[in-house]
């Protein structure tokens, strides 16, 4: 019973590892290679996934306007850019920049959802869509139409900024940051060893203040420590030479994704997280009690924003060019697809489910065209393929979710205290 | 308990309420002792709710223009313009709808924005809400309130989890949680709760005013304001009728209180003839699982050419009937029509075997608020006979032309007021929405009309016209109708017998002239002695 309902509960993430396994075995090519790339791609991508969990806790849902997110962070690039900034010190001020211009339209944006509420998840995408507009009057006609600057960028006729921007002057500044000389990109069973020890320590250091050192804490502790082991056999061995040479995991990277998902944990245990919570599951009762809901969401929405934004150059600073104009455009659909193949739902999300489906997302995006290319002698059946999967499963998980209230709703119905009474008195 | 040396906990002077020139409620006045379970009852629309929505400061009492009268708290007025303020000031309040967070454990609800905190670092900078939460002191304390209620119950189990009975200890507990809550007000905290369940609240709320704690409770169920209250003040139409102590008053009294209203009402034209012994429609052991109106094994015969009345107190089952006989919720048992079997859940059966209905929840099933007079009317009969298409070969298209003629020849008919046959019924005032709903249902011409609650707030003159027209096409057209309403004297005016509802089963078959006692003592649910 126990085992059925795990799997229930967990079916899809469950399916998509199905697929993700099926899709390697298809396309012949070595796990280290695609290792290789996910690895990559989690860097680039695990950041804005994580931006989603905050608002869904709200009871916003899928937040689909991180793409004004993703936007502040190509701002704040393009102006480091335009600035002559380079390796870390652009990263930081991009990161200033996107910070500012987040708050901004993330309050903006809030106001507006609290304006629509129980419309938010479209409201958001339409909020992608039209800002869309402001930043393309912002780079293709202020910048050189009105702020008269010359640089590289801009284009030829001196109006408006070029469509792919170069961005060698920062590309990996914050993946291979060394700090006293360590740091930087390690092979993956020296990473490992790393955040294994890493985790032990936080988790020993936390067991000691609270001089709790229960059963959890120790089966945690143990796992690290087999995962040490593991690493240590297998970075000597011939057979394992390729993975070695191949994923390559950019520890300063991660250890910001670490403590970003500390952050939005210990967050979560703050009165303002668990107001949050609340209105999220009942936004009426938490208004009944007095919590200040407009202005709670407004928070969630700007902290989503503004972690978009950072997200946004996260990923820039691996990818090391920006795509101008298209780049921010389908980071809602696609982090919102990922978050939904980790098993998230548009009620629930947690750090748990960013992680595995921008995993899961990534390796079924990677290897599909493979796969395809094997079955078909076609890659674009792959492409198509996972552009199907990754709409779809955004569609099945909205569908899920109306499904699933009116369920509740009967349910609630049945609870009531007396029929015929307008819905609630507040 | 009741101590008549001290200060009253809660005094209501003079306290009136309007919705524009609506007065719901006019000079109401109760005192309240510390300790005292001062039961306040009436029918719907009596006031009730809008007395407590004085009291506890509800924003739709300030945005609606405030409440004249004064309201004294320890023998000090206070204007009480916020639920804050009233929660400040003393005043607890359980709400109809539950108001907790499904998700939470029961801990977390009792402390539900009032959390113990630690403040942090980050707090330090970025301001108190990023005070770290003491989840641990929550556990304990909100443990402590609870045993202190007497529940047995874990701060940790979740809400959604608990029985409805314990969600109701919940809210208490958070109530009591609060420091300095001295009066309670618990709105039909038995409403949806099984006997035992009621039991034990009813147990909780004696502890409490033990506790010293002065309980109001609203409530419609006589047996618990006779089993805890020590005194109960009746509303009817927003007025105090009577405040009494309850062992000075009986059952039956109290719900002859309640229902007893005058109806200045044209009369009805009386029966001519005998009716015809021919059965119309038969149920038998009728159970709808109409949430807060169950139905529990109903068993009628309803002759040809008959108005039949239901009554009862409000949540007893009563419109729970005429919702199964539709197909509405979900029914069993046997009905019906005319001697052929109805095929149970399905509103187009239902419809087929020519039954028509006026839903008691005017708003929300009755009309579609953005169509106009013509559409509404229509509507039904379209969906049911086909009714008002042209044929253009294969397609068929609205006859706009039929619908209006329609429309207008209706709107005479009923004295409809409005700007005309395409004004959308959303605008329209109660009444004239009512009359649009019963002229939709008689365009289906059906041979049985069921109406439920024609007559709720709607002012007197629609009445008049709603009911004289449901008695007319009963006497011209010999159309049986089933009419329920919550208003005696609108039933015994306009029925040929009346059966009364108690707790989902007939209580008893009624004439129209039997005595108001006799009424209000089957309303209570006490069968009569044969």
């Amino acid at each position: 019973m126990k085992i059925k309902r795990f799997l229930m509960s967990n079916a899809v993430p469950i399916l998509f590892a199905f697929l993700c396994i099926a899709g390697i075995r298809l396309s012949g090519t070595p796990i280290a290679t695609i290792l290789s790339d996910v690895v990559n791609r989690f860097d680039r991508n695990i950041l804005l996934v994580l931006s989603l969990i905050i608002p869904v806790t709200c009871g916003l849902g899928m937040n689909f306007g991180i793409v004004l997110g993703a936007m502040c962070g190509q701002m704040g690039l393009v102006f480091v850019t335009l600035m002559n900034l380079t390796g870390m010190t652009a990263i930081l001020a991009a990161a200033l920049i996107g910070l500012v211009t987040a708050v901004i339209c993330g309050i903006l944006a809030g106001k507006l959802l609290n304006r629509t509420k129980g419309q938010e998840m479209i409201t958001s995408m339409i909020v992608g869509y039209f800002s869309n507009g402001i930043y393309q009057f912002i780079f293709l006609f202020l910048i050189g139409g009105v702020i008269h600057i010359s640089h590289k960028i801009i284009l030829s006729g001196g109006v408006g900024i070029k469509n792919t921007i170069d961005l060698s002057h920062l590309q990996y500044s914050l993946d291979n940051l060394k700090i006293f000389g360590l740091g930087g990109k390690v092979d993956v069973f020296t990473g490992i060893i790393f955040f294994a020890v890493f985790f032990a320590a936080c988790m020993t250091i936390s067991a000691l203040r609270n001089r709790k050192f229960d059963r959890n804490y120790i089966i945690r502790t143990a796992i690290c420590a087999v995962f040490v082991v593991a690493s240590l056999i297998m970075t000597g061995q011939e057979r394992f030479m390729m993975a070695k040479m191949l994923i390559r995991i950019p520890i300063p990277s991660f250890l910001l994704v670490t403590f970003f998902c500390w952050l939005i944990t210990w967050f979560m245990k703050t009165k303002l997280g668990q107001d949050m919570r609340a209105i999220g599951h009942d936004r009426d009762v938490a208004l009944a009690s007095g919590i200040k809901v407009d202005q709670t969401r407004i928070i969630a929405v700007v902290i989503s924003t503004v972690l978009a934004a950072w997200g946004q150059i996260m990923f820039y600073q691996n990818l090391g060019t920006v795509d101008a104009y298209y780049g921010h455009e389908k980071v809602g659909t696609f982090c919102v697809a990922a978050i939904l193949i980790g098993g998230a739902s548009v009620k629930k999300a947690n750090i748990g489910h960013a992680i595995l489906g921008t995993i899961l997302f990534h390796l079924l995006y990677n290897v599909s065209p493979l796969a395809s290319q094997k079955l078909f002698n076609d890659s674009m059946v792959g492409g198509y393929f996972r552009m199907t999967i990754c709409y779809g499963v955004i569609a099945v998980a909205l569908m899920l979710h109306v499904w699933e209230s009116r369920n509740s709703g009967l349910k609630e119905k049945r609870g009531e205290k007396k029929s015929g009474k307008p819905a609630k008195a507040l | 308990m009741k101590n008549t040396a001290a200060t009253p906990v809660l005094s209501i002077c003079n306290v009136g309420k309007a919705f524009g020139e609506n007065w719901v409620l006019s000079d109401v006045s109760l005192d309240i002792m510390p300790g005292e379970i001062h039961a306040i009852c009436g029918e719907n629309g009596a006031g009730k709710s809008t007395l407590m929505n004085i009291l506890f400061g509800m924003p739709v009492i300030q945005s609606t223009g405030g409440y004249t009268g004064k309201i004294l708290i320890d023998g000090e007025e206070q204007k009480i313009t916020s639920p804050e303020q009233a929660i400040a000031k003393g005043i607890g309040m359980v709400h109809q709808e539950f108001m907790l967070v499904p998700g939470f454990t029961v801990g977390e609800n009792i402390k539900l924005n009032r959390e113990p905190l630690l403040s942090s670092l980050a707090s330090r900078i970025f301001g108190s809400r990023l005070k770290k939460v003491d989840f641990a002191k929550i556990s304990s304390e909100s443990q402590h309130t609870l045993n202190r209620l007497g529940v047995e119950m874990q701060e940790s189990s979740m809400i959604e989890t608990l029985p409805v009975g314990y969600m109701q200890f919940a809210e208490i507990a958070r109530e009591i949680d609060k420091e300095n809550t001295k009066v309670l007000i618990l709105d039909e905290p038995t409403a949806v709760l099984t006997e035992s369940e009621a039991e034990l609240v009813l147990n909780i709320v004696q502890h409490l005013s033990d506790m010293g704690i002065a309980v109001v409770l609203i409530t419609h169920r006589i047996q618990d304001i006779k089993q805890v209250a020590d005194t109960v003040t009746v509303l009817r139409d927003g007025k105090n009728v009577r405040t009494v102590a309850v062992k000075d008053i009986s059952e039956g009294e109290i719900a002859q209180l309640m229902v007893g209203r005058d109806l200045d009402l044209t009369a009805i034209e009386k029966r001519s003839g005998e009716l015809s012994g021919e059965i119309a429609l038969t149920t038998k052991n009728l159970v709808v699982d109409m949430p807060g109106e169950q139905v529990n094994g109903v068993d009628l015969e309803i002759r040809k050419g008959e108005i039949f009345g239901i009554g009862g107190l409000a949540g007893q089952g009563k419109v729970g009937i005429a919702n199964g006989l539709m197909g509405n919720y979900p029914t069993e048992g046997e009905i019906s029509v005319f001697g052929k079997p109805l095929k149970l859940n399905s509103p187009k059966d239902s419809i087929a075997a020519k039954l028509a209905f006026v839903s008691e929840d005017r708003r929300r099933m009755g009309f579609a608020p953005n169509l106009s007079i013509g559409e509404n009317i229509a509507a039904p009969s379209m969906v049911a006979h086909n009714r008002f298409f042209k044929k253009f070969g294969f397609f068929e298209q609205v006859d706009e032309k039929a619908v209006r003629e329609t429309a207008e020849k209706n709107i005479q008919e009923f004295q409809i007021k409005c700007t005309g046959p395409d004004q959308p019924v959303g605008t329209l005032s109660g009444g004239n929405q009512q009359k649009v709903c019963v002229a939709s249902a008689l365009e289906l011409s059906p041979d049985i009309l069921l109406v439920s609650e024609p007559t709720r707030g709607i002012d007197v003159g629609a009445k008049n016209t709603v009911l004289n027209t449901i008695s007319q096409i009963n006497r011209e057209k010999g159309v049986t109708v089933i009419f329920t309403s919550s208003e005696l004297a609108e039933l015994r005016q306009m029925c040929d017998r009346i059966a009364i509802v108690s707790q989902g089963k007939i209580v008893e078959i009624m004439k129209p002239d039997a005595s108001d006692e006799e009424f209000g003592l089957a309303m209570s649910g006490e069968r009569r002695e044969a």
